[in-house]
């Protein structure tokens, strides 16, 4: 059987992604993972996982292209050059009272 | 995806994981590479295993027995790589034993005195360093991930191995010798270590992008961070030809190929007796998988 393991660097930080063990079963997978993973106190948690467990979605088609939720979709720059220019203000702003 | 578009990819630095399509010739050359650096870091224990008796203090026991567990377990780790591209360990490992498989020129060779012991933990280690960050941006992303931790306890061996050269070379004048000639021993292999220096354009392992730099740039930068900190300790490189030009560039005597390849294929002075310790371990240790996996069964 086949578990991934992923570690815990220090308190509140992600866990990641470090590697996989295979072992008989979860007893020696946590000893295996514990040998492999946190001999020198590198972290402070790990998750060890049996591979098939894991659920994997990596399917991101965008077909609406809604870019109204992305950084992408909102254009501010020739925008805010515009409302400078009718408010009276000189690029690069600048307070004019 | 078709095989060019993924070369692209890998070329571009995009990174594979283990469920993804991949090329047969990609997948062929990741296991043969993989499984060799699994292999050398197997058999590199070997030459210091010798030595844990004979470490002159129970400090210096542990820290060489510390080594031989973490030089053990990234063999254990790489296997599980290769595994997952579809060759079981007990493959690896039958390959290894019978001489089907190769291992790094360096663990064919005696470990004559502790000298010896300083300069395979200090520069081998570093010379081993230098490969293994360049596979940080491997394109197999599980080898690549492995890595770091790998890299991290070498680290720790470079250490421990210029403690034991710098406490030779402060003691006695026999002390000093014994790093001297087990520097003289291993200048050749060092130098030979990195590979013939193939152009990147025509090595296959650099176009898959599974390894990150050419075997001369890796010398290169081997013998940039390295000769300075030998010649500080009053040591001297056995090679008369070893100057850095004026453009930065290290010249030297032509390593002895031959030699490399010799070894390699399985002629070393060492390599029959070590096969054949290997060999040995894993028939008497056979009994203890069995169990293992009876009672988890």
């Amino acid at each position: 059987m086949i578990y991934e393991v992923f570690r815990q660097e220090r308190k509140g930080v992600a866990f990641e992604h470090a590697g996989s063990v295979a072992a008989p079963d979860e007893a020696f997978a946590r000893a295996y993972a514990h040998e492999q993973y946190g001999r020198r106190g590198e972290s402070v948690a790990l998750w060890v996982v049996p591979r098939g467990s894991i659920l994997e979605v990596e399917d991101f088609v965008d077909e609406l292209n809604k870019n109204y939720h992305r950084v992408d979709g909102y254009s501010l720059k020739a925008k805010l050059k515009e409302a400078r220019e009718r408010a009276g203000v000189p690029a690069g702003g600048g307070n004019t009272r | 995806m078709n095989e060019q578009e993924f070369l692209e990819y890998v070329q571009a630095g995009g990174q594979v994981e283990v469920e993804d399509w991949m090329p047969d010739e990609y997948r062929a050359k990741l296991i043969k590479f993989i499984e060799m650096h699994g292999n050398s870091e197997l058999m590199g224990v070997l030459p210091e295993r010798e030595w844990i008796l004979r470490a002159p203090t129970l400090q210096r026991k542990l820290a060489l027995t510390a080594k031989v567990q973490d030089e053990v377990g990234h063999s254990q780790l790489i296997y599980r790589v290769v595994e997952d591209l579809g060759k079981p360990r007990e493959q690896c490992l039958a390959d290894l034993i019978s001489g089907k498989a190769k291992f790094h020129n360096v663990f064919h060779y005696p470990t004559k005195t502790w000298g010896d012991v300083g300069v395979i933990a200090w520069l081998v280690d570093a010379a081993a360093i230098i490969s293994q960050k360049a596979l940080l941006k491997c394109s197999y992303a599980p080898y690549a991930r492995i890595m770091k931790k790998i890299c991290w306890e070498e680290s720790f061996h470079i250490l421990h191995g210029r403690d034991v050269i710098l406490t030779l070379m402060n003691g006695t004048d026999e002390q000093r010798e014994l790093v001297q000639e087990a520097l003289d021993r291993w200048w050749g292999p060092l130098m030979q270590f990195h590979g013939n220096p193939i152009p990147a354009e025509d090595d296959p392992v650099v176009q898959w992008r599974i390894k990150t730099q050419g075997n001369e740039e890796a010398r290169q930068q081997f013998l940039d961070g390295y000769v300075p900190q030998i010649w500080e300790l009053g040591l001297t490189v056995p090679d008369p030809k070893l100057r850095k030009s004026d453009e930065g560039v290290w010249e030297y005597t032509e390593p002895d190929w031959d030699e490399l390849k010799h070894v390699v294929t399985g002629h070393g002075p060492r390599t029959a007796e070590r096969l054949e310790f290997r060999r040995i371990s894993r028939e008497e240790t056979e009994w203890v998988r069995k169990v293992v996996l009876a009672e988890a069964a």
